[in-house]
C-alpha cells in the first residue's frame, strides 16, 4: 500500500489533467454546435457538453473507458466475444503475431549470443552489425518486408509482422545472452575443467543455468518491443486486423474514440505480457535457487 | 548461375578472411576491429548481388545494390529534401524539445521523493508502450506538417529520456553528497557540480535509445498524413507505384541517418563521461 500509494496519486493527477484537456480542446466544437442551435450555454452546461461528443477531438477519460468496456467486457457479456468488431479478437490476432515474433526473434538472440560466446570471428562480424541494425528506423522496411513475403509466395500479413517483431526484439536477447554466457567466474569454468567435462557439458551444466537472470531481464524489454514491432508492423501496411490496423482504421473513418480504446487495449496487453514474464522469471530463479 | 556461384565463392572467402583475421596477433588492432565488420559487410552486400542477378530476381520484388546505388545517386535532390523534411525538421526539432523536456521534468520530480515514488513505474510502464499509435492522433492535432511529426517525436522520446535522467540523478554516493555538505555547497551547486555530471552516462544511455524512436516517430507520423515530401511519404507511395529502388535508396538514407544519429550522440557521451570506466580504452 505504501508503494501504491504515491502512484495513484499521479495517476489521479494525470487523470484530472486529461479532463481538464478534453474540456479546453473540445469547447470550441460545442461553443460552434450551440451558435448553430442558437443556444447560450452556462459554463456548467458547456462542461457536460465537451465531455459527451460523438468526435472529440480528445475523448474524457470515461468516455475511453466505456468505449474499451463496450468493445471487451459488454462483447464477452454477450457471447460476441470473437467477433470482427470487439477488441478481444483484434487483441488475439495482435498476440499471435508478438508472440510469433517473440518466439523467432528469442531463439534468433539466443543463436548470436551462443556463436558470439564461443567463436572470436563471429563476434567480431556480428556484433558491430547488430548494434548497426538497431539504430535503423525499422518502419522504413516495412512495407518492404510486405512486399518481399508476398513475391516469395507467403500469403496474409502475419509472417511480415511477425518479422518485424522479432527484428525488434532480438538484440536484447542477444546483448543480455551474450552478457549472461560469459557471466560465470574462471574459476567456476576452471573447475568443470578439472571435471573433464566435456564442452556441451560445460554449456548446459553451468553457462546455460547462469545465464537465466540475464536472460529474463532481456526478455522482459523484448516482449515489450515484439508488441511495438507487431503494432508498427500493422501501421503502414493497410492490415485490416489487429489493435495497430483498429487505429489505422479509426484515424480513416475519423472516430477517435476506437482510436483511444485501440491504444488502451495495446498499454493493457503490453502490463499483461510483461507481467506474466516477470512472474515467470519469479517462480523459475526460485526453482533454480537463484532467487534474488 | 555464374553470378550466384562466384557471389558464394566471395562469401566464403571474405569469411575465411575475417577467421584469419580474428585468430591474428593483431586482433586487438583498432584497423582490424574496424576491418572485420566492414568485410562481413561487403560480403553480404555481394551475395545479395550475386543472387539477384544469379537468379534473375525481377527488379520490382528486390533490385541489385548496383541498381539501388544508381537511383540514389540519380535523385539526390529528392532525398536531400525528404531528408530536411523528415529528419531535420520532424526527428530532430521534436527529439531536442522533448529530450530538454525530460531533463526538466526529472530535476524538478528529483527534489521530491514521494513524485519520484510515483512516476518512475508508471514512466517506465509508459516507455514500453507502443507509443507510435499516437501518430494519427496529433496528426489531427497539428496538420499534416512537420510540427505534427515533431510532436509525435516529442512524445515518444520523453519517458525513457525521464526514466533514465532520474535513475542517474540518484548514482552518487552518500560519502560525495556529505563532502559536498561539508564544502557548504547548496542545492543548485550540488546539482551542477557533483549529481548531473553523475547522471551523464544514464542520461546518454537514455538519449542514445531515443536517436531511434525519433526517427521512427517522424517516418510513422508521415504514414497518417504529410505534405508531398518526406521519408515516410515517398517509401508509403513508393511501394504502391513500384519504385521500388527508390525505397531502397530512401532506406539506405534512414539507415546511414540512424547510425549517424547514435554515433553523433555516442561520440559527444564521449567526450563528456570520458572519466567513466566504461569509456576506457585497453
Amino acid at each position: 500500500m505504501r508503494r501504491a500509494l504515491p502512484v495513484l496519486a499521479v495517476l489521479a493527477v494525470l487523470v484530472a489533467v486529461w479532463y481538464l484537456g478534453a474540456w479546453r480542446m473540445n469547447t470550441p466544437w460545442a461553443l460552434a454546435q450551440a451558435e448553430r442551435a442558437d443556444q447560450q450555454l452556462s459554463a456548467g452546461e458547456l462542461f457536460t457538453a465537451t465531455m459527451s461528443q460523438d468526435r472529440p477531438r480528445l475523448p474524457a477519460p470515461h468516455q475511453v473507458a466505456s468505449e474499451l468496456w463496450k468493445t471487451t467486457g459488454d462483447m464477452v457479456l454477450r457471447g460476441r466475444a470473437l467477433s470482427k468488431r470487439s477488441l478481444i479478437y483484434h487483441g488475439m490476432v495482435t498476440l499471435g503475431a508478438t508472440l510469433t515474433g517473440f518466439a523467432l526473434g528469442v531463439s534468433l538472440g539466443i543463436l548470436g549470443a551462443v556463436a558470439i560466446t564461443y567463436s572470436r570471428v563471429a563476434e567480431m562480424s556480428l556484433m558491430p552489425w547488430a548494434i548497426v541494425s538497431q539504430t535503423i528506423p525499422i518502419v522504413a522496411l516495412a512495407p518492404m518486408i510486405i512486399v518481399l513475403s508476398n513475391a516469395v509466395g507467403i500469403e496474409g500479413r502475419d509472417v511480415p509482422k511477425a518479422i518485424i517483431s522479432a527484428y525488434l526484439c532480438y538484440f536484447p536477447v542477444l546483448v543480455g545472452m551474450v552478457k549472461g554466457l560469459n557471466s560465470p567466474s574462471s574459476q567456476q569454468l576452471d573447475l568443470l575443467k578439472t571435471y573433464n567435462a566435456s564442452g556441451a557439458a560445460s554449456f548446459f551444466k553451468l553457462r546455460l543455468p547462469a545465464s537465466m537472470p540475464y536472460l529474463f531481464t532481456s526478455l522482459k524489454v523484448a516482449i515489450a518491443a515484439a508488441l511495438v514491432g507487431t503494432i508498427i508492423g500493422e501501421l503502414p501496411t493497410g492490415a485490416v486486423n489487429g489493435l495497430g490496423a483498429r487505429i489505422l482504421i479509426g484515424d480513416q473513418f475519423g472516430t477517435p474514440l476506437a482510436i483511444w480504446a485501440a491504444l488502451f487495449a495495446a498499454a493493457i496487453l503490453a502490463g499483461v505480457l510483461v507481467t506474466v514474464i516477470g512472474s515467470v522469471q519469479t517462480i523459475l530463479l526460485k526453482r533454480m535457487g537463484m532467487a534474488r | 548461375m555464374s553470378a550466384l556461384l562466384a557471389a558464394i565463392a566471395f562469401w566464403l572467402a571474405a569469411w575465411a578472411l575475417n577467421a584469419a583475421l580474428a585468430r591474428s596477433r593483431w586482433r586487438k588492432a583498432r584497423v582490424v576491429r574496424i576491418a572485420v565488420p566492414v568485410i562481413f559487410g561487403l560480403a553480404v552486400l555481394v551475395l545479395w548481388q550475386g543472387l539477384v542477378r544469379g537468379l534473375n530476381v525481377s527488379p520490382v520484388i528486390l533490385p541489385a545494390p548496383t541498381d539501388i546505388a544508381q537511383t540514389f545517386a540519380g535523385s539526390t535532390h529528392v532525398l536531400w529534401e525528404d531528408f530536411v523534411q523528415t529528419v531535420l525538421k520532424g526527428a530532430l526539432t521534436g527529439y531536442v524539445i522533448g529530450s530538454l523536456a525530460a531533463v526538466a521534468t526529472a530535476i524538478v520530480i528529483d527534489r521530491s521523493a514521494f513524485l519520484t515514488a510515483g512516476l518512475l513505474p508508471i514512466g517506465n510502464f509508459v516507455a514500453a508502450l507502443p507509443i507510435v499509435g499516437i501518430a494519427p492522433i496529433l496528426v489531427s492535432w497539428f496538420g499534416f506538417d512537420w510540427q505534427s511529426k515533431a510532436a509525435v517525436v516529442v512524445v515518444m522520446v520523453f519517458f525513457p529520456v525521464l526514466v533514465n535522467v532520474v535513475q542517474g540523478l540518484k548514482e552518487t554516493e552518500p560519502m560525495q553528497r556529505d563532502l559536498m555538505r561539508t564544502y557548504a555547497a547548496g542545492y543548485g551547486q550540488t546539482l551542477l557540480k557533483l549529481r548531473l555530471p553523475a547522471a551523464m552516462p544514464f542520461v546518454f544511455n537514455g538519449l542514445k535509445i531515443a536517436t531511434t524512436l525519433a526517427l521512427i516517430g517522424a517516418i510513422v507520423a508521415e504514414y497518417f498524413g504529410s505534405p508531398v515530401k518526406g521519408m515516410g511519404f515517398r517509401i508509403s507511395t513508393g511501394v504502391g507505384r513500384l519504385a521500388i529502388d527508390l525505397v531502397w535508396a530512401e532506406i539506405a538514407v534512414a539507415a546511414l541517418v540512424g547510425t549517424a544519429f547514435y554515433g553523433i550522440v555516442a561520440m559527444i557521451e564521449k567526450f563528456v563521461t570520458f572519466w567513466h570506466p566504461s569509456q576506457r580504452v585497453g
